[in-house]
């Protein structure tokens, strides 16, 4: 078998038949990150009982016990989830020492599913940047071509993943942080919708928009994760209690007859050439499929991003307020406690523990939550929000999926794009309303540019559509020029 | 309108030609077992910390999930204050840096509070005040900090702790009628089994808001809050002594600062804490990690039918009803357990004002002298209501029935049992009081001739001597019948 | 424009102890920002309800029920500083 590509499916089915040991596939994945990540700088803290917990799996099933529906399979998470017993920094120096006593809800899933924890991946500071940047434990590389990004937040989900340090990976996505690096590494990256999956232990960056997601090889991993993730949890009420259904058992690439909306309002956006061709050869793929195309109009999508700034900004500001240095994590350093003024306290521990993004973030946010601001910039914008949702509604009465590139350019160079944050902030415009109208999306891997990196294409669904949009990726995936193509560093 | 023109009136207070204007915000404690928002125990006796979680300590990640009970028990001190019930109320976050603040803002409600517009009325001395409940609403306490001196020390057991923050109207003019509009509270709170009202342990927390202004004024003056006062009698003379200072201040021509004050019980003053200027900016939000509260009319009517006989309802029933003096309806109706105990009592023996004064006089001495609270009495309803029928059925004397209620006390046993183990039995046997009066007579052969020349007042002394010789069990209306006739006869 | 006395004040508020520069580059930021939301300015949003949670979701609360995970010696394991089970901090007045 060969792990660089076999799926979920076919490793467990091995596991379990024992063709081959979870011990097995996690040395193998082990030994490559040990190999490869130096040069990528994706995970940043293995664990310490990743073999273990391997063996802990091949013992059940040499004890005849029933195992999960992911045995054996070996993951790489996101740094925004906590993991009992291994540290868990969210890419920030705040937490650089910090080690939950607790699992999220998302890992304690993964490992009753049978997922072996391999380690944490790399991301942007508390997930705020769409290139990995940002992180305190250093910029990470995009395995096509390391000289550009990987995108971001989770950009080392992303680079792990095409390089396949790992067999999935975990990451989350607030503007577009799993479906942006998912594009730029040519991996399929899902984001549910809000309400989908549980964020309790995930470090909470804009607790209206995050939600966590698959960003794995192919579109059947995805859907055999999300079964796993997806669902009521008691401990995070924003979660939906509606059933999750079964999505790799039902998906089809058979979308003959669907309604694919085109947002008359992308097409105004500015693309890149190659993203362009990418995008106009999916729509000819499409079309040889039988879909039928539709014009929808969501004219707030225009201000999608300003709006998407400001609510992440405001909420940011509050859930980064217990990083204070009194129960966990970063603490300046003071000679001596006692002289210590408790204002001067926070302020030194804060400025010197957040980065500078971060801080611009809180600074804003704490702006427009301020008295005398807060109706003109905060409530206004949710105001607003509740509007672009109900476009949203509407064009979902007259269609399945919306179509649309994932970003408007290919991944771009490594501190390119850093200090022009506006020119960051425009590749979020087709990202970022998914978010913000609380509906799920994806990005599939499609086109590949003139410099060989790929390009994604991103579907959007409505609230709890997930299958439609699996569905017509799956297709999509079908006929990529990206099946079978691989990074250099393979 | 009404005739009564003697129906006392409300005090108008009047110092140095200025009245007071008085809004108190109780913080009462809900007496559920875990927390608000997480399954943590609320018990005050835990070790340091025993009684917290990653989410009460506020880890990265970790989300509030709402105590059923307690919007129970809120919907049910709103209905008895009369307040409206909002369908949909909304949890907010309060920000602002404090060590005993683990995550940084407080969960609280601001602008949607789950009850408003409700009213209290209760006594004040001889006459009846009426105060609007401005709104109560749900929020999570925060942690304890003890101060050594070098340091400050932090224990998050107290954080999370539910209560119910209920504002009144700025309706309270005198010391006294702030103080009883808190015990008022604290009956009602008391009466619903929702806060065991203890001011001492913390369990109610009481914040004044005074001002004064000269009579006649429309205007409010520059309102003080004196905070954290844990005794209605302290209630009563921080805001007497607040109200001097202030009417001192403004005559001295000097302006009122808005700002906090604490009361020192020891020396009677309360004193400045910080002023208001300094006050935080709240950046108060909707909390996105908690959906809005909604109820449905049934759900209200449900927790509506479930409401106990309000202290104010049921003290007019015992006046109106069972005849009882206002005055002995007001104390039996003090507290739920007392008026229950009463109750019964009186249901069993049908003689309402016979258990009124056994429970007033003998029951509440003895509680008191053992400082026992009424269900921790030997003596249960039941037995009292029994023992007054005893005395009703003429089968023991009034007399007697007291030397049972020590026994009672003192064992617990039912008074039936004492009065045959104990031969306590009335005495209406004729022909035993006749022979036992005649040995009296035999004894007393000078003081029979005495009566015998006209000096009536003899037979006074036949009567005790009688009584006497009997133990007090003989029936007083046959003895007097039976020594008439023998006197007369003699 | 967004000038440095409010980035001070906002600083304050936020309690972050800004560099010089620091604080210059957030000034410059926050106005692009919000120079941004200029036209979000302009939508009539008259008797919009404000949007938080953008998807429906069923109202669940828990029942009132204690669970004990974790021991006190795991809450205070990652604190800067304690004492005993207790979180230590400077002395607050």
């Amino acid at each position: 078998m060969d792990l660089l590509k076999a799926g979920f499916k076919e490793v467990k089915d091995a596991v379990t038949t024992k063709k081959i040991s979870a011990v097995e596939v996690t040395k193998f994945f082990l030994a490559r990150t040990e190999k490869l990540n130096p040069k990528l700088n994706a995970f940043i803290k293995m664990s310490d009982t990743a073999l273990e917990d391997a063996a802990a799996i091949d013992k059940k099933i040499s004890q005849g016990e029933t195992v999960g529906p992911l045995a054996g399979v070996a993951f790489g998470i996101k740094d925004m989830l906590c993991t009992k017993g291994l540290r868990t920094t969210a890419g920030s120096k705040m937490l650089e020492n910090f080690i939950p006593p607790y699992d999220a809800t998302v890992v304690t899933r993964l490992k009753n599913a049978g997922v072996v924890v391999l380690g944490k991946l790399n991301q942007d500071e508390f997930a705020m940047g769409s290139s990995n940047e940002t992180s305190y434990f250093g910029k990470c590389k995009n395995p096509w071509n390391e000289d550009y990004v990987p995108g971001g937040s989770s950009g080392g989900s992303a680079s792990a993943q095409a390089a396949r340090l790992a067999m999935g990976t975990i990451g989350t996505d607030t503007g577009g942080s799993i479906r942006q690096p998912s594009s730029f590494t040519g991996i399929v990256g899902v984001k549910p919708t809000y309400g989908r999956v549980s964020r309790y232990g995930i470090v909470a960056f804009a607790s209206s928009l995050d939600q966590a997601g698959p960003m794995v090889s192919s579109v059947e991993d995805a859907a055999l994760t999300l079964e796993v993730i997806c669902g009521h949890d008691k401990m995070d009420s924003t979660t939906s209690q509606k059933p999750v259904p079964e999505f790799s058992k039902n998906l089809t690439t058979n979308i003959k007859g669907m309604k694919i909306g085109i947002l008359k309002e992308y097409e105004k956006g500015v693309l890149h050439p190659d993203v362009e061709k990418t995008y106009r050869a999916s729509l000819e793929s499409l079309k040889k499929m039988g879909v039928e195309f539709v014009d929808v109009s969501v004219s707030l999508t225009e201000f999608a991003v300003p709006m998407y700034y400001l609510i992440s900004a405001s909420e940011a500001s509050s859930n980064l307020a217990r990083y204070d240095g009194v129960k966990y994590g970063f603490r300046a350093d003071f000679k001596d406690l006692s002289s210590m003024n408790l204002d001067d306290f926070y302020s030194e521990t804060r400025g010197q523990g957040f980065g500078t993004e971060v801080k611009r973030r809180i600074m804003l946010g704490t702006y427009c939550l301020s008295s005398g601001y807060f109706d003109a910039y905060y409530n206004k914008a949710c105001q607003v929000r509740r509007m672009l949702r109900d476009q949203y509604v509407e064009a979902f009465k007259k269609c399945d999926a919306i179509l649309s590139p994932v970003t408007t350019s290919p991944a771009f160079k490594l501190n390119e794009r850093s200090k022009d944050t506006l020119a960051m902030y425009m590749n979020d415009i087709f990202t970022t309303s998914t978010n913000l109208a609380g509906l799920t999306g994806l990005s599939v891997p499609f086109g590949l540019s003139s410099e060989g990196l790929p390009i994604g294409m991103q579907l959007t669904g409505s609230h709890f559509e997930e299958q439609k949009i699996l569905n017509i990726a799956y297709a999509l995936e079908s006929v990529s020029d990206v099946k079978g193509k691989t990074p250099h560093v393979f | 309108m009404s005739s009564n023109v003697e129906r006392p009136q409300p005090k108008v207070y009047n110092s140095r030609g200025y009245e007071a204007v008085i809004g108190l915000e109780v913080h009462v404690q809900l007496k559920t077992v875990s927390k608000i928002f997480s399954a943590d125990a609320t018990n005050f006796e835990s070790g340091d910390n025993e009684n917290t979680s990653p989410i009460s300590v506020g880890m990265p990640g970790t989300l509030p999930v709402v105590n059923k009970l307690v919007i129970e028990y809120a919907i049910k001190t709103g209905l008895a204050l009369g307040c409206e019930i909002r369908k949909r109320s909304v949890f907010s976050r309060k920000n602002y840096f404090y060590p005993d603040l683990p995550k940084g803002y407080q969960i609280s409600q601001y602008d949607l509070p789950i009850c408003e517009k409700g009213e209290i009325t209760f006594l004040v001395g001889d006459y009846e005040k009426r105060v609007g409940i401005t709104r109560a609403h749900m929020e999570e306490d925060a942690g304890k900090s003890t101060h050594h001196g070098d340091a400050t020390l932090l224990n998050y057991n107290r954080a999370g702790i539910p209560l119910l923050e209920i504002v009144s109207d700025p309706d309270i003019r005198t010391p006294q009628e702030a103080a009883e509009y808190g015990r008022a509270i604290r009956q009602v709170v008391r009466f619903l089994d929702v806060c065991d009202g203890n001011l001492e342990e913390g369990s109610m927390r009481c914040d004044c808001n005074v001002s004064v202004r000269k009579i006649g004024t429309e205007k409010f003056g520059t309102k003080v809050e004196i905070k954290n006062v844990n005794s209605f009698r302290f209630v009563e003379k921080a805001i007497e002594y607040e109200i001097e200072r202030q009417i001192d201040e403004v005559e001295a021509g000097k302006k009122i600062v808005q700002e906090t004050r604490l009361y020192d019980p020891d020396k009677n003053r309360t004193f400045s804490m910080r002023l208001k200027e300094d006050a935080q900016d709240y950046r108060y939000f909707p909390d996105p990690d908690l959906l809005p509260v909604i109820l449905t009319d049934a759900q209200i009517q449900g927790i509506k039918s479930t409401l106990p006989e309000l202290p104010i309802a049921r003290a007019k029933r015992f006046h109106e009803k069972l005849g009882l003096p206002k005055t002995d309806a007001t104390v039996l109706t003090d507290e739920k357990d007392l008026a229950d105990y009463f109750e019964k009592a009186a249901d069993i023996c049908g003689n309402a004002k016979a258990a009124s004064n056994w429970v007033m006089t003998d029951i509440l001495r003895e509680l008191n002298a053992n400082k026992l609270a009424i269900n921790q009495s030997p003596i249960k309803p039941e037995q009292l209501g029994n023992l007054i029928s005893l005395i009703d059925k003429g089968a023991i004397s009034g007399k007697i029935a007291k030397t049972v209620f020590v026994e009672m006390w003192k064992t617990g046993e039912a008074p039936e049992k004492i009065v045959q183990d104990k031969g306590l039995a009335q005495v209406s046997d004729t022909g035993a009081i006749e022979k036992m009066i005649d040995e009296v007579l035999a004894a007393n052969v000078s003081q029979v001739a005495e009566y015998k020349a006209g000096r009536a007042k003899v037979f006074g002394f036949f009567v005790g001597a009688a009584m006497k010789a009997s133990k007090g069990q003989a029936n007083p209306d046959l003895v007097n019948e039976i020594l008439k006739r023998k006197l007369d006869q003699a | 424009m967004i000038d440095q006395k409010t980035i001070e004040q906002i600083a304050k508020l936020a309690r972050l102890n800004l560099k010089p520069y620091e604080a210059e580059y957030y000034s410059e930021q926050l106005s692009k920002v919000l120079g941004h939301f200029q036209h979000i300015s302009a939508i009539d949003t008259n008797g919009i309800e404000p949007l938080v949670t953008p998807s429906e979701i069923e109202f669940y609360a828990r029942p009132d029920e204690v669970v004990k995970v974790n021991s006190a010696e795991e809450m205070v394991a990652n604190a800067p500083e304690r004492a005993g089970h207790l979180f230590k901090v400077p002395p607050v007045v």
